[in-house]
């Protein structure tokens, strides 16, 4: 067997690494609202599925402004926000004392109500943007071309990791969002508000998902369903770094995209299964993930 | 007076556990309450601070009625919270936990900073970027106490702060405890170590099956040979 052009294997690397930061994106904000709240959010998928949806909409309002993608990114991902931070709010909150089936329940139920919501309004439909002016090249990297956008995501995810994790160990909010996950009670009895630190942490980790969904428009095809692929994907990213490990999700990520990446090239109709049997394995020998730390009750 | 808890009822779940327990810390006091495990003592000192807050009776605060607030705002008036299995942040070190304690002390007047809570606890100062999961026993008691100084407390819930402790480091805490009340702080302090509470405290409670039994002085409690075999001889 003759080996591939290695310029080739470089590009289907790169590849893989800008679907790893969006699923980066997306799986650390599930995570952190896991970390800190303690529910898994299905929901995450949607948000990311709303952030694409309302980037569309935003882009067909400012087209006439010269930089129209970044104010429709800009629009969308705060929105995702606002909707994610008023859900928990005035929803989400009453559920803590709750079982968790009730929570699971909960967020499943968004998951479908803001999937028809999207289809009455969008329709069922592929919507598509194009690529903001300035990244609309590519480059030559070893004879092959690259689109210039997604070097762009590629460097634009270890910028936010990197900021994300200077907020969470050098800033005291960060250091509070720390405490919350160990003990909340505690915090509380600190003086610390603890419901209102839980709508902010659920509003940060929904605008990430916002953000996801926002900056891939340009380059996927905005559909129906996109909500439930991505949270597939992310919660086997979360499982093999490790719920609740920032570094994990990382390195989670990654694996995925690569693995996605150059499983399509070996075997493309069975891509998807080698990041399933990865995940079986990972879930046996480190129940808690690579990076992840055993869960304590 | 500074807290008087009237007649409250407290329950966990199904399962009663006050049965109409009143009692008065008054400024500057050291109060103890004494008691077998399982009597009530922590339960009192978690409906004070709202954890978990009283089906009926009354908590008033420096005259403001508290019985319904949420923990975080009790903080916020004041009342400092030492739970009794120390609970410190274990993956922060000893600087993060005291740091997100800081509360503002325009309300309390209190002036708590990092510096003082090393001269109180000069065995944390050297430690401060150890993460909580790796001190000893006796330290994270002492974080524990400092960490809810810095948010600056007019008054102590101390919850069983000798549970697990070597005697000397249990000797040393009471230095520390005595250094507190000097410099005038009022604290409520539950044990079960009577020997350790009372050389602290002005007065004491004790409970039985969460009713108070005896209250009174110290004093008078020492003298009363009666009521030390009753309620505290094993």
């Amino acid at each position: 067997m003759q080996l591939p052009d290695p310029s080739f294997l470089l590009i289907q690397c790169l590849s893989g690494l800008t679907y790893a930061m969006f699923l980066f994106l997306i799986a650390s904000g599930l995570s952190l609202i896991f970390g800190i709240l303690r529910v898994l959010n299905f929901a995450h998928g949607s948000f990311y599925m709303l952030g694409a949806y309302l980037t569309y909409q935003f882009v067909s309002y400012f087209i006439n402004s010269p930089a129209y993608f970044w104010w429709a990114v800009l629009f969308a991902s705060v929105s995702v926000a606002l909707i994610g931070g008023i859900i928990e709010m005035l929803l989400l909150s009453r559920l803590y004392v709750r079982e968790e089936l009730n929570q699971l329940l909960f967020t499943y139920a968004l998951v479908l109500i803001l999937g028809d919501f999207a289809k009455i309004i969008w329709g069922t439909g592929q919507l598509s943007i194009s690529r903001p002016a300035i990244l609309k090249g590519a480059v030559q990297i070893f004879g092959q071309y690259f689109p210039e956008y997604n070097i762009f995501i590629i460097l634009l995810g270890p910028g936010i990791a990197l900021l994300f994790w200077l907020i969470m160990t050098h800033t005291r909010w960060g250091r509070i969002i720390r405490a919350a996950a160990l003990d909340r009670e505690m915090l509380g009895t600190l003086g610390v508000n603890v419901s209102w630190l839980f709508t902010v942490v659920f509003t940060i980790g929904a605008w990430m998902a916002g953000l996801g969904g926002a900056l891939v428009a340009p380059i996927a095809a905005i559909v129906p369903g996109m909500d439930v692929e991505i949270i597939i994907s992310a919660f086997i990213v979360v499982v093999i770094g490790g719920l609740g490990s920032f570094w994990g999700t990382l390195l989670g990520a990654v694996i995925l995209g690569q693995v996605i990446s150059f499983g399509i090239l070996v075997l493309p109709r069975l891509s998807m299964v080698f990041i399933y049997i990865l995940m079986a394995v990972v879930l046996i020998l480190r129940p808690w993930g690579l990076l992840g730390k055993p869960l304590k009750r | 007076m500074i807290l008087e808890v009237t007649d409250i009822y407290t329950s966990y779940g199904l399962s009663q556990i006050l049965f109409g327990v009143s009692l008065k810390v008054e400024t500057g006091e050291v109060v103890s309450l004494l008691g077998r495990n399982g009597v009530g003592k922590t339960t009192t000192l978690r409906s004070i601070m709202g954890l978990t807050p009283p089906h009926s009776g009354s908590i008033t605060w420096k005259g403001k009625e508290i019985a319904r607030k949420l923990p975080h705002q009790i903080a916020r008036m004041g009342i400092g919270f030492v739970p009794e299995d120390r609970r410190i942040f274990s993956d922060l070190t000893v600087w993060e936990n005291l740091d997100v304690a800081i509360k503002s002390a325009k309300k309390t007047g209190q002036g708590w900073t990092m510096e003082r809570v090393f001269e109180l606890f000069p065995a944390l100062k050297p430690i401060q970027k150890r993460r909580g999961g790796y001190l000893s026993g006796g330290e994270q008691q002492m974080l524990t106490i400092a960490r809810t100084l810095m948010g600056n407390p007019n008054l102590l819930l101390l919850d069983e702060p000798s549970e697990g402790l070597a005697p000397i480091v249990v000797h040393q805490l009471g230095n520390q405890i005595m250094k507190l009340r000097q410099e005038g702080m009022t604290i409520l302090l539950c044990e079960q170590n009577a020997r350790f509470s009372l050389q602290l405290s002005d007065r004491l409670y004790i409970l039985e099956k969460g009713v108070v039994r005896y209250r009174g002085s110290v004093a008078d409690f020492r003298k009363d040979e009666e009521a030390y075999k009753t309620y505290l001889a094993l």
